[in-house]
């Protein structure tokens, strides 16, 4: 009787063993729209509005929580915002100016460039839930491909880029976020106009990498980082330029090859309410190319 | 353990009920900079509860549910928790711990394995990104989060599973005397 519980026990835990590892290697060797993936997203789907139902009636808890934290932290971002604050006065007064500028200039040579996002087709969605994990950081959003979303396009908020879209289903996707550890993208430092990439820094969401930088000497602290966009027209970049990413809050190291620029990214990853899909990433680079 | 359609369905319960609160809840409420791990506390508790079949079961169930919804490697989740579930049954069946706060060292215990094998599965799978020491703080963060959590998950899980569990003598004995029927100071 014994013996039969123990081998019980031991055909149970290698053959769940042995599914976890079928499952890895059958993910691993299929492509994006393999079996798995498409039982994976079907599961999204049909637990979706579960999920967000969810979502919506456990918010007053969550902002609860969130308001437990927010006292606490309140005083010292008072005193943050106020030496903010004065540091922002300053920079109004020389902003002003530069904008007068800005407009004449952009006058002289006939400037004419879009509006802003509105011509990448911006889709709002709300985020109903997220990925706990460091490696995987992730959200999951309320619009899908009927409206218009598809895989890889690029996600914003209202301070700068968040992520871009990983996988679509009609009503929903889900959204790898900057700190995500596959993610990648070609930026630039606003200022100095040096190009790198992007690429997250593993169990630290709140910090990324700007590398690849061919003079990083020319990128200061402060400097802000944007996108690159397309700089080949044979290979268009998913998103496009000058979207803001972050701030380059540090920069480790001397020499010019073990030069490290660290970028905290201006959205803020852990308190995403709402989302933007630009749905039309390349709407720039088609008006460009139309006669 | 008793096995039946309803002790099956109430594990059911609380793998959706607490995948779901994991997703739209508690991983959006970060403290100390980072959110609480529901999982390998669900996975620890039930393996405590019902034994090592149930709790290897329970966290590879649970941990495929996870990865569907989020769209992650498949498998990866289910192998580190089902290995939490079925070393918190495994303790239980072999030393059967009496102590109150075996749940809070087996939660610890069951976050610190899921987050380290979690980590090096993710470095056998070949992670591109370069890793932060912020990692380790993060884990430990996590741990410390879940130690606090991992009490009332027990008892959340031991009241949902309690029509299905073997009487505890410890609670038995403990229910007779308090009732005062043979105690020599009620009679006075």
């Amino acid at each position: 009787m014994y013996d039969r519980q123990v081998r019980r026990r031991r055909a149970v835990l290698l053959a769940l063993v042995a599914c976890c590892l079928v499952l890895l290697t059958a993910y691993f060797g299929e492509s994006s729209g393999g079996p798995l993936k498409s039982i994976q997203t079907g599961a999204m789907e049909v637990v979706a509005p579960v999920q967000e139902g969810a979502n919506r009636a456990l918010k007053p808890f969550r902002d609860l929580f969130g308001w437990f934290g927010d006292t606490l932290d309140a005083k010292d971002q008072r005193d943050k915002l106020e030496a903010e604050r004065d540091k922002l006065r300053a920079e109004v007064a020389a902003l002003q100016s530069a904008a007068n500028e800005n407009a004449e200039l952009r006058d002289m040579v006939d400037y004419a460039r879009g509006s802003g996002l509105d011509a990448y087709a911006p889709v709002t969605a709300r985020v109903y839930s997220r990925s706990p994990s460091t490696w995987y950081s992730t959200i999951e959003i309320n619009k899908g491909s009927s409206d218009g979303v598809e895989v890889n396009q690029p996600v914003i908020n209202g301070k700068g880029l968040v992520g871009k879209v990983k996988t679509v289903s009609d009503g929903n996707a889900v959204v790898m976020l900057l700190s995500d550890s596959e993610f990648g993208v070609s930026a630039r430092a606003a200022s100095s106009g040096q190009p790198g990439a992007i690429l997250p820094v593993a169990g630290s969401p709140g910090d990324l990498l700007f590398d690849l930088v061919p003079e990083a000497k020319k990128v200061r602290t402060g400097d802000s980082i944007i996108t690159a966009g397309t700089t080949s027209k044979d290979l268009p970049s998913p998103f496009p330029e000058g979207l803001l990413i972050g701030e380059v809050t540090r920069i480790d190291g001397e020499g010019e090859l073990d030069r490290t620029i660290h970028v905290a990214p201006f959205a803020d990853l852990r308190a995403l309410d709402f989302v933007q899909v630009l749905t039309k990433p390349t709407a720039d680079l088609l008006a460009s190319a139309t006669p | 353990m008793t096995w039946n359609a309803a002790s099956v369905g109430r594990l059911l319960a609380i793998g959706l009920g607490g995948g779901i609160l994991q997703l739209t809840t508690v991983s959006q409420v970060a403290i100390f900079g980072v959110p609480a791990d529901l999982s390998p506390l669900l996975a620890a508790a039930v393996g405590l509860l019902c034994g090592s079949i149930a709790g290897a079961s329970f966290g590879f169930g649970l941990g495929l549910f996870m990865d569907t919804l989020l769209a992650q490697t498949l498998g990866l989740t289910s192998l580190v928790l089902l290995g939490a579930g079925y070393a918190a049954g495994r303790l239980r069946e072999l030393r059967d711990p009496a102590h109150s706060l075996v749940p809070v060292a087996v939660g610890a215990a069951a976050t610190a394995a899921a987050a380290i094998g979690f980590a090096v599965l993710q470095f056998l799978l070949g992670v591109d990104a370069p890793v932060s020491l912020l990692l380790i703080r993060q884990i430990l963060m996590t741990i410390v989060l879940n130690t606090l959590l991992a009490m009332p998950v027990y008892l959340a899980c031991r009241r949902v599973l309690a029509p299905f569990l073997p009487d505890d003598p410890r609670r038995r004995r403990r229910r007779a005397y308090t009732t005062g029927g043979l105690s020599p100071l009620s009679r006075a």
